[in-house]
């Protein structure tokens, strides 16, 4: 690989090098103009020489690949990359102004401005996960304001893109990134959650409102892993005048787990745009961390859910509903199936954050050992699966929103109704008895869930030549 | 240019028609096939032609395990294959059959590579179904890419200059640059039989300039298909996995 030979006045692929405005440990900025671009352009160029981090390559490749992808106001165009066979290069819009870093000095910030900020920058996040990409290196230094106010996200050097080959995935024994912003998931390896970046940005606000880190500024991985069990410090506790709905959002974005963080970007600026109507929980009344013991049982049990306030479990489910649907198998319920999807389709669009988890019970002799494999060979489980998956397709359902799971059981109903209550189901689809004799099971099914569900109920039934009036009956 | 890679036909001429009308469609300019041309579907000797057809054009084909099973019985396959095997022979005339016979096992063109199973042991058909497997693969060969078939799963697997390995199931029409300082491999899904949970064709398009993959998926008449096998007495099961991509 060649060494960069970049100094002022020189030309690469028609773009005059300008001056070095940055020099940092993975790459130098330079600008640079272009007779055929009228806009001022910066050239990020990586540090590839000997000696030199080799994070520095994977990272620039990274933006090689994720930069010319995006689009909008949120991110910065992209105009050109170079690769490594010549010189390897990005040339980008310079976003005009500094970043955030440069306000660290006043901090903490007034609430309102704060709140202010971040939900531009969270809103800027929801254009950047929709284009399936998650930053994971959200902090001040990453972040800049268009004039028009918007903000722009800038560095994409440990960015995962959804559909690209992601090349940190293996690359880096411990977990690369900012200590102090990091999503504890992160240090588990899991790079594909965008909730990382509501943490990280939960991080940033809880700093920006109290001028204190939450997780400090430790960079050991032993200090990192503590996030992964020990909760933050209350904001209230930190400056008494905090107001109930921030520590709310805040408490919410710092949550161990990214289940109980908000589901989207979106929802959080949503909160953050209205904060009069933020649903206050437990979490806003805290005054003091978790106890020892909770914290201690996090430490020692994790990966087993652990057990939570009763009251942030309804919060969380208050906003994003757990919808469930439960299927046949697919040969010889076609009818069923589809209308099914209709009424799942028809409530999923009243609920955009809800949450689908897609079931089917597969039934066990009571008495006689079941067989793992059918007969063709291929693995029963495995296959429902698939079906599940196959029936929830034009449903066109975000992966994070849509779950299938295959329940064994020898009583169908019985089955269906521990899922609910286990996974705290609001909303149970379920289609109704078919006129057949082989469907029949399924008939005493719906009754029986429509009869003991703790949630809603709908029992779907299709169009048949002799529809009865009260086709369709949905029990609250 | 951009390619269009096939790979594991199998003898199925409606996805083979579709996938080569998609490929045109999208403006390839040359095609390359990764062998396993016949076995299991019941248009062998149209698909053979019209491959010969294509080679004639300047293709490149590669030989595949179901080709070599054709011209000779030691090869161990499950039954229904083997069955689909038996009948195939008898389709194919003394020039399709010399035709197969005589496709090199791997063709290394530029800076790629084109095989039909795992390339450090070509003979041994393995199949690529891990990063480990993608390893082995990457390691026994300095191209910078590698196409490959067999396991009818698509797949795209990189290997760094310190032997780092990334996978991802890729994304149907979404163009992936293969960066350069790091080799790939891009297993092809199945034309003919895909397994991978989707029953539409899979192919591969390429860009040599920007070295841009794109996996591609064309909808085919999986019925006509299916009854072919049926009406030629070949096992059903052939004509039944089709409409469920498996």
């Amino acid at each position: 690989m060649p060494k960069p030979l970049v100094e002022t006045g020189a030309q690469i692929d028609g773009y005059t090098i300008g001056e070095c405005v940055h020099a940092g440990g993975m790459a130098t900025l330079w600008t640079v103009t272009h007779p055929g671009i009228d806009m001022p352009l910066l050239m990020k160029i990586p540090r590839v020489s000997e000696g030199e981090d080799p994070a520095a390559i994977v990272s620039f490749e990274m933006e090689m690949m994720i930069l010319p992808r995006l689009t909008g106001s949120h991110v910065p165009s992209c105009f050109g990359t170079g690769d490594f066979a010549h010189q390897a290069y990005v040339v980008i819009e310079r976003i005009v102004g500094t970043t955030l870093y440069k306000r660290l000095p006043d901090l903490p910030l007034p609430y309102d401005e704060a709140r202010q900020l971040v939900a531009k920058v969270a809103t800027a996040l929801a254009d950047l996960h929709r284009q399936n990409v998650i930053h994971h290196d959200i902090k001040p230094s990453s972040i800049m304001f268009r004039d028009s106010g918007e903000a722009v996200l800038i560095d994409y050097g440990l960015s995962h893109h959804d559909h690209l080959p992601d090349l940190l995935q293996e690359e880096f024994r411990l977990p690369y990134g900012t200590a102090p912003y990091m999503a504890p998931e992160r240090l588990l390896g899991v790079r594909d959650d965008p909730r990382s970046d509501l943490f990280s940005l939960g991080v940033l606000l809880y700093f920006f409102t109290t001028g204190e880190r939450p997780f400090g500024e430790g960079e050991t991985l032993r200090a990192m892993r503590r996030r992964l069990w020990r909760d933050p410090q209350p904001p209230r506790k930190l400056r008494p005048d905090y107001p109930p709905w921030l520590q709310e959002v805040v408490l919410r974005c710092l949550e161990i787990e990214p289940e109980w963080r908000y589901p989207t970007a979106a929802q959080l600026a949503f909160d953050l745009a209205h904060p009069d109507q933020v649903r206050l929980t437990a979490r806003s009344e805290r005054l003091k961390r978790d106890p020892l013991s909770i914290a201690w049982r996090r430490r020692f049990n994790q990966g087993v859910m652990a057990p939570r306030a009763k009251s942030d479990v309804a919060a969380q489910i208050a906003s994003s509903p757990i919808v469930a649907v439960a299927l046949d198998t697919m040969e010889g319920a076609v009818e069923l199936n589809e209308a099914l999807r209709v009424t799942t389709e028809r409530i999923l669009a009243t609920l955009p954050s809800a949450r689908l988890a897609c079931l089917n019970v597969l039934k066990l002799n009571r008495i006689a050992i079941d067989k793992t494999l059918d007969e063709q060979g291929s693995n029963k489980h495995i296959d429902r699966l698939v079906a599940l998956r196959h029936w929830a397709t034009p449903l066109k359902l975000d992966e994070s929103r849509l779950s299938v799971h295959v329940l064994e059981a020898v009583d169908p109903a019985t089955a269906l109704l521990e899922f609910a209550e286990m996974n705290s189901v609001d909303h149970l689809i379920i289609g109704a008895r078919q006129n057949s004799f082989r469907r029949s099971w399924l008939g005493s099914v719906s009754a029986k869930v429509a009869a003991e569900a703790a949630c809603t109920v709908t029992v779907v039934r299709p169009r048949t030549a002799a529809v009865k009036p009260d086709a369709g009956v949905v029990w609250g | 240019m951009r390619l269009a890679v096939f790979s594991d036909i199998h003898g199925n001429r409606q996805a083979f028609e579709a996938c080569l009308k998609a490929a045109r469609a999208k403006g390839a300019e040359r095609f390359v096939l990764l062998g396993d041309f016949v076995g299991y579907g019941a248009d062998p000797e149209w698909v053979v032609e019209t491959t010969m057809a294509l080679v004639e054009e300047g293709a490149i084909a590669v030989r595949g395990n179901h080709d070599e099973a054709v011209n000779a019985t030691t090869e161990t396959m499950n039954a229904e294959a083997q069955v689909a095997i038996e009948w195939t022979r008898g389709r194919l005339d003394v020039a399709q059959r010399r035709f197969l016979a005589g496709l090199p096992m791997a063709v290394e063109e530029q800076e790629r590579l084109y095989v039909h199973s795992e390339a450090s042991q070509p003979t041994r058909w393995h199949y690529v179904r891990s990063t480990a497997d993608a390893a082995k693969s990457l390691i026994a060969t300095p191209a910078h890419v590698t196409f490959c078939g067999h396991i009818h799963r698509p797949a795209l697997y990189s290997m760094s200059v310190t032997a780092k390995m990334t996978s991802l199931v890729p994304k149907t029409d979404v163009s992936v640059p293969l960066l350069r300082g790091r080799q790939w491999l891009a297993v092809i899904g199945s034309v003919g039989q895909p397994r991978d949970g989707d029953p539409s064709a899979a192919f591969v398009l390429y860009d040599t300039a920007s070295c841009e993959i794109t996996f591609c998926r064309a909808p085919y008449d999986i019925e006509s298909a299916a009854n072919r096998i049926r009406e030629n007495g070949l096992p059903h099961w052939l004509a039944d996995r089709l409409s469920q991509g498996r």
